[in-house]
């Protein structure tokens, strides 16, 4: 192990892990693992899904005991048995996953577990502190909302604002921007810069290149369970630190060859269709996908997109209009007739839609096939050929899992998601509707999800790929077509399409539009 | 007529009154996350003993404690098996119940005096008498509020106490958040364990006092099965409270009004068989509990805590 720092800076670590070991039943996910944290500073802690990152910060949070190893903030070593130790500590926690209670309001959940605070806590002084905050630090959010009204991106400001009220030094952020759009992301960027220059420290686990080069002083690389490279982030690149955390060279241009779009496998005709409150949320969209072909949906999350991808896979239905498999009338139909039309579904909530948690992963694989033979005979399930199928499964797309009996809710997201895009896809028959596939992943498992989707177009399958990522839609896609407030802006191949014209479109300009405005070309 | 309506009330409140402080003492547990199912015999066995010890003491007082302790040790014992061991709540519950009613049934025979063969059935002792309070008892209808025994005085602070505690308090809202979600209750620094004990035990306690308002104020004495299965009914009076203090009076004085209601038709000699007059709890709690369920999915609000039967634990995904 390289330790070049200890000669480069005079200023002493805020904070300091040493040879932290944690295992986990069938795997290390941390060994001996150091991390050297400086004030005012951010350290970026890169590695693949399920290398260990989490892990390693929950040790720090004190939500998981770690097995081995030391601990030391601000010179003095400490002993962190909860969460509430860490606080004391000025140690705080964006979790990957939110750590908020729907049922609750946005200044109760901030005020939680606070053992300073009066019995009766005044509500409204609570609620003025809060927008104080939010004023201050631009994180607009309505105090007395509930979080269950809130959209994604809010409820990560709730987070940021849970660790600014409690006035946290260290703050750790797991993957905040995962989830986020791309101007949230933005947006958080700003508050990270801002807290900051305040002298505050940040540990910062992202699988965005653009993010470490952007706001991290140091970087850390976790491969499996070990850390395996300390960098200077001005002395780094991003394709040198994709090698670090996959163990080889990541391409991030793809070989795309040129498509042959085949029949027509899935046709949209003017549909209409409302959200879960009932309010519009298609307008009359109209799309053609073809065999051999990316359909790429770009747009804002939250424009149509989701429930584009349920009246396509059958769990929605539609007002108006309607959906032609293979130039079939399948409006209206049940999500079984759709898998039997041969419609696959990677659906953009992964672990509530995708997987049953508490099932094996073999069990999982087959969730698709095991209607047909030779998985099920005479309505019995065949144990042994399920997982003879699943290992088949497990090591075509490099599933990291320690057997196929394994729960799949003990795997690592991405490996949840490969499990899902495996079976997805092996049981494709034609038409695959992706949402968001590479959405958390790192930049090797985005690599490999990517060479997949191009794998099944060049088999002759029609993908219709949801995704807020224009450089993913650019080098995948072989047509774009563009969301906005649930009507289709505009539709052009990829080659012709570029990012400013693109983002005009999910602002809501229509490609005519586009066209009459010479100034934009 | 006012007085007519003024005194079934006053039975009303009297027949609900070991009712509401189950339902409370559930809600307490049920809030935190602890689903206990062990109300029957928790109350059938704060019964026995507070009977019991009030009978020997001569102090109903002392038959108070002694209902608190039986039903915060029960209650100690789930917890134990519901968090420590994180065991299936409903089979602990359920232990717990037949545990305790058998228990009961067994002390009743075993506690008496020798002169009664050891049965502490057919014994009187000591009671919770009404305290009837001057001027207050003698308006109508509200007068019913006033001619009740100190146990239901005693609810009339207790309820919105927990009200106030439950929604208002810092420590009412953490119990509410581990309820909710004990990840991010433990994330955010509170004691998902220390939470759970606490609030599964303080529960266990007022459902033990219910138990002794019956035999020490409701049918003073002790009989075989005094509950009648009033803590099964205690269960769906929670989902009726929608979990909320302030509402445990409301099912608590429906279940309440039906005993009343039946034993004005009994003792006017009505038609109406017995057995059928006694089957309109339960037939009521049915009908509660679908009504409940229905509206609870048109109006998409949903009163139980999200997490309640689930056992956690830190390093488990
Ligand atoms: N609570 C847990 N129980 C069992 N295994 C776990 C638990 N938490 C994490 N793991 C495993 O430890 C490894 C590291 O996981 P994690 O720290 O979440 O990875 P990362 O955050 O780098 O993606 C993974 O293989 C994961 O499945
Ligand atoms: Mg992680």
């Amino acid at each position: 192990m390289n330790e070049p720092e200890a000669e480069n800076t005079l200023k002493n670590p805020i904070l300091e892990m040493r040879g932290i070991v944690k295992q986990f039943p069938g795997i290390l996910a941390n060994d001996h693992v150091d991390l050297e944290l400086y004030p005012g500073e951010v350290l970026s802690l890169l590695g693949e899904n399920g290398a260990g990152k989490s892990t390693l910060m929950n040790c720090l949070v004190g939500l998981y005991r770690p097995d081995e190893g030391e601990i030391y903030v601000r010179g003095q070593r400490v002993d962190i048995h909860s969460p509430k130790d860490a606080a004391a500590l000025g140690i705080g926690m964006i979790h990957q996953n939110f750590k908020l209670v729907q049922t609750m309001t946005v200044a109760e959940n901030i005020i939680l577990g606070i053992g300073a605070l009066p019995f009766v806590p005044d509500m409204d002084a609570v609620s003025r502190r809060i927008r104080e905050l939010s004023a201050r630090y631009s994180l607009q959010v309505d105090p007395q909302a509930y979080i269950w009204q809130l959209s994604v991106g809010e409820q990560q400001r709730v987070e940021i604002l849970k660790l600014i009220y409690r006035g946290a030094e260290i703050l750790i952020l797991d993957e905040p921007t995962a989830v986020l759009t791309p101007q949230e992301s933005h947006e958080l960027a700003g508050v990270i810069k801002v807290m900051m220059a305040e002298g505050k420290s940040a540990i910062f686990i992202t699988h965005k290149m653009e993010e470490v080069m952007e706001f991290s002083d140091w970087v850390r690389v976790l491969q499996h369970g070990r850390l395996v490279a300390v960098k200077r982030t001005a002395e780094t690149s991003p394709q040198e630190l994709a090698r670090l955390m996959v163990g080889r060279e990541v391409l991030f241009r793809l070989e795309k060859r040129a498509g042959t779009p085949g029949e027509t496998l899935l046709e949209l005709r003017d549909i209409h269709a409302e959200d879960d409150k009932g309010l519009p949320a298609l307008r009359g969209v109209s799309l053609a996908l073809h065999g051999g072909e990316i359909l790429g949906i770009a747009g804002v999350a939250g424009n149509g997109q989701r429930e584009l991808t349920e009246v396509v896979t059958g769990l929605r239905k539609v007002r108006q209009g309607r959906v032609l498999v293979r130039g079939e009338e399948q409006t209206n139909r049940s999500p079984l007739t759709m898998i039997k039309a041969g419609i696959s579904h990677i659906p953009a909530d992964r672990i509530g839609m995708g997987v049953v948690g508490d099932m094996a992963v073999s069990d999982n694989l087959v969730m698709k096939g095991y209607r047909e033979a030779p998985l099920v005979e005479k309505g019995v399930l065949r144990p042994r050929r399920i997982l003879k199928y699943a290992r088949r499964l497990i090591e075509t797309f490099r599933i990291a899992t320690p057997t196929p009996q394994t729960r799949i809710k003990f795997l690592s997201g991405g490996n949840i998601q490969k499990a899902i895009l495996a079976r997805e896809i092996s049981a494709c028959e034609g038409l695959l509707v992706a949402a968001y596939p590479s959405r958390g992943l790192d930049v090797g498992a985005t690599e490999t999800v990517r060479k997949m989707l191009l794998e099944q177009r060049d088999k002759g399958m029609g993908v219709l790929l949801i995704s807020e990522d224009l450089e993913e839609l650019l080098t995948i896609a072989d047509q774009i077509a563009v969301l906005f407030e649930g009507a289709v802006m505009g539709v052009c191949p990829a080659q012709e399409a570029d990012i400013e014209s693109l983002g005009l479109m999910m602002a809501g300009v229509r490609q005519t539009e586009l066209a009459s405005a010479p100034a934009i070309a | 007529m006012i007085a007519l309506i003024t005194s079934v009330l006053a039975i009303t409140l009297r027949a609900g009154t070991s009712l509401i402080y189950a339902t409370v003492g559930e809600i307490y547990t049920e809030r935190s996350g602890i689903l206990n199912l062990g109300l029957e015999g928790m109350m059938l066995l704060g019964a026995v003993t507070s009977f019991a010890t009030a009978y020997y003491t001569g102090s109903t007082w002392r038959g108070l404690l002694a209902a608190l302790a039986v039903g915060g040790l029960l209650a100690a014992l789930h917890a134990f098996i519901s968090v420590t061991m994180r065991a299936n709540q409903v089979v602990s519950g359920l232990s717990i119940t037949l545990f305790g009613s058998g228990l009961a049934s067994f002390l009743g025979q075993r506690l008496g005096p020798e002169s009664n063969n050891y049965y502490l059935v057919g014994m009187s002792g000591p009671r919770f008498s009404p305290l009837v309070i001057p001027g207050l008892s003698q308006l109508p209808i509200l007068g019913a509020l006033f001619e009740q025994d100190i146990l239901t005085y005693f609810l009339y602070i207790l309820l919105p106490l927990s009200w106030f505690y439950l929604y208002k308090t810092r420590n009412g809202l953490d119990l509410r958040a581990v309820g909710e979600n004990p990840q991010t209750a433990d994330a955010m620094g509170i004691n998902v364990v220390k939470t759970r004990y606490l609030y599964t035990i303080l529960g266990g306690m007022l459902v033990g006092l219910g138990g002794a308002h019956l035999s020490l104020a409701y049918t003073p004495g002790w009989t075989e099965n005094i509950t009648g299965g009033r803590g099964w009914i205690v269960i769906a009076l929670v989902i009726f409270a929608m979990w909320n203090p302030s509402r445990a009076a409301l099912g608590a004085i429906l279940f309440g009004g039906i005993n009343a209601v039946q034993f004005r038709l009994q003792a006017a000699g009505t038609t109406v068989p017995a057995e059928f007059l006694n089957m309109l709890p339960y037939l009521m709690t049915i009908f509660v509990l679908i009504v409940m369920t229905w509206w609870e999915a048109l109006s998409k609000r949903i009163g139980a805590p999200a997490a309640l039967g689930k056992s956690y634990m830190r390093e488990e995904k």
